[in-house]
């Protein structure tokens, strides 16, 4: 029996509210507001208060998946990156770094962000790179 | 946001603008509720009658794409009562001479005459904000998304300076970031003309210092933007597309041309925790982990820079999306050897100048706001305190412009768009939880009793909308929280989503798209088979 509380910030709106993730044997039970953040001082909105439902929904998905034959089937990670990396290349060797576009995410970390587009520019030298920060 | 969320319930007047904050923001409108029980002034201007009008001091319904008439309108009686701040104007600012000629354009009559607003009302709201101490301002995607968005923004920053209230605790021009991380992801360069914290592409000094930190060759063009993009697909200049945690197949406006574009590509790669609309029309789909399975940060709508923590595993074989970017990046050809979240923070504070006194050691005591550009900075809760980032603010003289699409005889309503409490943009997050979705399974639209009366229309009949890129079926809810003559819709819900229906036209400088104005037509729909097939198509 393994009972633990982890502080942490919602991925809802740009609010910030922080709450703790109460877990239990490797799942999360519930979700408690965090009272010393200044920003939510012990609330939580409908959406935050049920933010581990979608975290563990059925629906995630598990493995990745390549298309073959029009159909997206589950394949190894060795296969999906492999995959992907010859089809980038070919596209930058063929057709040079500008015909490529990224979409990052308003949903992702900074971290994964910076990445991303660090991946983007050195990987391609394009500056196609946006997200839905208009949407 | 110029300042931050706490400081909004000690504000003596909050003015509220193209934001349903208790929907889209619930702890913000929570400090404007607290304001309101302390004696603070509440101004909504808002199409709809949101629930926040509920403790307004006034209301007003502007029509949908009128705010620079009307924020102009409230300029002009500013300075014809002599209610702006000279002094701060003389220190602070400059341009204000032509703002001032452009504003004798918009006495409140012409103002009321553009916005449907009444003169009293503009009247009012301009003398409550002007002569109240403390006023802010609080703005969200009602502003932002039009055809002239820039506009709107550059109108609320001429009243904030007009009034000298800027710079100042309780204060400021307050956007209210929709995202988690919009806010983050434009800090971390996640935009066309930027590297990381806002450095332009096209400055030759910032690309030689990012090649040398990258050790790389890097392009000084700036690239496309989504829509861009999405065009760049369909004439053949685009070949291929990574998509990282985005649904652009829900959120982009012009659903059918979307679709159209991303299909072009020869290469489309998803990384994300669900199989989104988008995921399923990929090549390659990568699983990856949600914020409660990962270390990182994010930058909230206030600047605060706040940690997440890994809590469970992801489920089966999926991995962190910065582990699954250096990956790619390894095969590809391009080493990223990063042994954790906190390793790649370090390299972002040396090169991202308002981060660079941030460390997962500071972090771990609280958020902290940027600009933060040392070890020993305690952050920077109030921007522009003594100075502008430019100097000194500038005026911009603007003149209204009416939105793109307006109604005609074959259109001959319009469409606005936004979010149901329950939900959550393209309802990937809510509509995979269960108690949220049980609160709102299905889309609707809101219509006044007066165009349901016409239209012959009861409450819970399915309706058509057309607009000129496509058309949805959805249930119409009569409601007074609209206007006679304008629906409201989300796009939330795939299967009858707005987006079908909205205009992809841009505002020229930001690129936004106009979500908040398309002209449409309800059509009442005769033949029970069309509401069978909406059924079928559910199921």
């Amino acid at each position: 029996m393994d009972l633990s509380y982890v502080r942490t910030t919602c991925p809802y709106c740009g609010c910030g509210c922080e709450f703790l993730l109460e877990t239990f044997d490797g799942k999360i039970t519930s979700t408690v507001p965090s009272k010393s953040n200044r920003m939510n001082q012990g609330k939580l909105c409908i959406k935050g208060w049920n933010v581990h439902e979608f975290v563990q929904s059925p629906k995630r998905l598990k493995k990745p998946l390549v298309k073959k034959d029009g159909v997206l089937q589950e394949v190894s990670w060795d296969e999906a990156l492999d995959f992907t990396a010859t089809r980038l290349q070919e596209i930058k060797t063929k057709d040079g770094g500008d015909s490529m576009a990224f979409l990052t995410s308003a949903k992702c970390s900074n971290e994964e962000n910076y990445l991303f587009q660090k991946f983007c520019r050195v990987g391609f030298g394009t500056n196609n790179i946006d997200h839905c920060a208009r949407l | 946001m110029t300042n931050s969320i706490p400081e909004i319930e000690n504000a003596d007047c909050i003015f509220i603008i193209g934001s349903n904050t208790s929907v889209a923001h619930p702890l913000i409108a929570y400090r404007i509720y607290r304001a309101k029980e302390k004696g603070a002034k509440i101004i909504v201007a808002d199409p709809r009658k949101i629930q926040v009008t509920m403790v307004a001091d006034v209301h007003v319904r502007q029509k949908l794409g009128s705010d620079v008439a009307l924020l102009n309108g409230m300029m002009n009686v500013i300075i014809s009562k002599n209610l702006h701040d000279t002094s701060f104007i003389e220190e602070r600012t400059e341009g204000f001479d032509k703002l001032e000629e452009t504003l004798r354009n918009y006495p409140p009559e012409r103002a009321s005459e553009i916005t449907g607003v009444s003169v009293e009302d503009i009247e009012k709201m301009a003398v409550m904000f002007a002569s109240s101490d403390k006023s802010t301002i609080l703005y969200a995607m009602g502003i932002t998304q039009h055809s002239h968005g820039v506009d709107n923004v550059k109108s609320l920053a001429n009243l904030s300076m007009l009034t000298g209230k800027i710079g100042k605790e309780s204060c400021g021009v307050n956007p209210l970031r929709g995202q988690n991380n919009v806010q983050g992801a434009c800090d971390m360069g996640g935009l066309p003309n930027v590297y990381p914290a806002y450095q332009t592409v096209i400055d030759e000094n910032n690309r030689k210092k990012f090649e040398d930190v990258w050790n790389a060759q890097l392009s000084p063009k700036v690239g496309f933007t989504i829509m861009e993009m999405m065009h760049g697909l369909e004439d053949g200049s685009i070949k291929g597309m990574m998509v990282l945690g985005e649904n652009p197949l829900g959120s982009d406006p012009d659903t059918r041309h979307v679709k159209h574009a991303l299909q072009q590509a020869e290469f489309l790669a998803v990384i994300d925790i669900f199989l989104t609309d988008t995921a399923k029309i990929a090549d390659v789909v990568f699983p990856g982990a949600s914020f409660a399975e990962k270390d990182g940060t994010f930058s909230n709508t206030e600047r605060n820079v706040l940690r997440i923590r890994k809590a469970i595993d992801p489920p089966g074989d999926a991995r962190p999306d910065w582990q699954i970017i250096c990956d790619i990046s390894t095969r590809f050809g391009l080493p990223m050897s990063y042994e954790s979240p906190k390793e790649i923070f370090d390299e972002i504070a040396l090169v991202t100048p308002s981060y660079a006194g941030l460390s997962y050691e500071r972090l771990e005591s609280g958020g902290i706001p940027w600009p933060c550009p040392s070890r020993d900075h305690p952050g920077t809760p109030i921007l522009h305190k003594e100075r502008f980032t430019r100097g000194k603010g500038l005026f911009h003289a603007l003149e209204y412009r009416p939105p793109e699409e307006l109604a005609d005889e074959e259109f001959p309503m319009l469409l606005t768009t936004g979010r149901f409490f329950p939900h959550y943009h393209t309802g990937t997050m809510t509509r995979n939880s269960p108690t949220l979705d049980n609160e709102m399974p299905e889309g609707h639209i809101e219509i006044h009793p007066y165009d349901a009366r016409d239209l012959g229309l009861t409450s819970g009949e399915d309706i058509r909308i057309v607009s000129r890129r496509g058309e949805v079926i959805t249930k119409a809810i009569v409601t007074d929280v609209v206007e006679p003559g304008t629906i409201f819709m989300s796009f939330h819900f795939m299967e009858a989503n707005a987006n079908e229906l909205t205009n992809p036209a841009l505002d020229p400088i930001c690129k936004i798209p106009e979500y908040k104005v398309c002209a449409v037509r309800v059509e009442k729909i005769s033949s029970p088979s069309e509401t069978e097939f909406k059924a079928a198509a559910n199921a």
